[in-house]
């Protein structure tokens, strides 16, 4: 119980962080929206569904990579993972805390990008909605992780994209086609390995 | 409450310190100084149970019962003063924490100010405000590194003060004349 206030509170003080500053949710919603623009005049009329839903995955993943490339800057601008660490809390709250405000602000930014996409390039069906759904799981999970591990380095801008993006590859195969049970067995995997694993991620050096 | 045996730290070939020993009963000060650059900080880190040290034994409090002092305030510029505390004040699971919360706003003389987003207090505010995220637990075991940066005269009276409490502290500060007089051990850096 202790824990799950815990991950509240650190999840609140996220979402109000972002009301406050208004600079991540904005910058994802711009992207999404101009990629699936460039996409829908740069696909070639009459082109397959599949390329239309590869483009898709394109736009979320790398709207993803944006937030989670501002995930911790305010632990980093403001030493704030120091006074995280100091508290007698479980460090994986840190971790699913901030994984819950990302999930937040993904799930903010397809709320306007799969409407935009219906009238881009073609129907939302629910199996896609879902699988859509299942892959933000997976994504803030390990974007979380990684965003707190590239925090710490010193070419932080290059490290996320390097970590990440090779890890959302099963990500976007599972979502194209359509493969739920496959983002079941993503998620439960990598929500484990990295609710265990940020302790020593944030572990004193 | 704190004891250290040949105490050393390294990053990777640079050594940053090494054959420091401390012993620190409950209740005392130890005083840290040194020029910039000789490994204060450092080990204020490692005795705050934030860095681990690379060679030598260490005893220290838990970590709930530890408050630290940074270079920076380590409270969230976004948020207020009374939400920045608040949301550590539920990390440390404070008891009572609403009133201790307002006791420390008004001792630091942040009350008035206490619904101000913290970007829009001075560098000495944000000091105060640190001070007051590192005793809001009540802890044992007190680390201020540079606590009287920025403070005015009656901010670095509130710091004397507040050594003045019966805790354990170890502070380090280029202006040991505040502290020289309620030092019970000494460690100077070369």
């Amino acid at each position: 119980m202790t824990y799950i206030r815990d991950v509240g509170a650190l999840a609140r003080k996220d979402l109000l962080l972002e009301l406050r500053a208004k600079e991540t949710l904005p910058a994802m919603l711009l992207f999404v929206l101009s990629a699936l623009a460039i996409f829908h005049f740069a696909l070639p009329n009459g082109s397959a569904d599949t390329a239309a839903r590869g483009l898709l995955w394109s736009a979320l993943i790398f709207t993803a990579l944006l937030g989670l490339t501002r995930a911790f800057v305010a632990e980093r601008e403001q030493r704030m993972f120091d006074a995280l660490v100091l508290a007698p809390c479980d460090r994986s709250a840190i971790w699913l805390g901030k994984a819950i405000a990302v999930f937040a602000f993904l799930v903010a930014a397809e709320v306007v990008a799969l409407p935009a996409f219906a009238a881009f390039f073609a129907p939302v069906d629910g199996r896609t909605v879902a699988a859509v759904a299942l892959a933000d799981v997976g994504i803030c999970a390990v974007g979380t992780l990684f965003g707190a591990m590239a925090v710490a380095g010193r070419a932080r801008e290059l490290l996320l994209p390097l970590l990440f993006l090779p890890m959302a590859i099963p990500i976007v195969v599972g979502g194209i086609g359509g493969f739920l049970w496959f983002l079941v067995l993503y998620d439960a995997i990598f929500v484990l390995l990295s609710w265990a694993s940020f302790e020593y991620v944030v572990a004193e050096t | 409450m704190i004891s250290a045996r040949g105490l050393g730290k390294r990053y990777g070939d640079r050594r940053v310190f090494a054959g420091v020993d401390v012993e620190l009963p409950a209740g005392g000060l130890l005083l840290v100084t040194g020029p910039n650059g000789s490994g204060k900080t450092t080990l204020l880190r490692i005795l705050a149970r934030l860095a681990a040290p690379s060679a030598g034994e260490l005893t220290l409090p838990p970590r709930e019962q530890v408050g630290y002092v940074g270079h920076a305030p380590m409270v969230y510029r976004e948020l207020t003063a009374l939400e920045n505390l608040t949301l550590f004040g539920k990390l440390y699971r404070v008891p009572e924490r609403q009133e201790r919360v307002g006791m420390l706003l008004e001792r630091f003389g942040l009350w008035d100010a206490r619904h101000d987003r913290v970007d829009t207090y001075s560098r000495g505010m944000q000091q105060r405000l640190a001070l007051c995220r590192a005793l809001l637990h009540e802890p044992t075991l007190v680390v201020l590194d540079e606590p009287y940066n920025a403070l005015d005269a009656a901010g670095a009276d509130l710091v004397d003060s507040v050594l003045a409490e019966p805790r354990t502290w170890v502070v380090a500060t280029h202006d040991p004349r505040r502290v020289e007089e309620r030092a019970t051990a000494r460690l100077a850096f070369a």
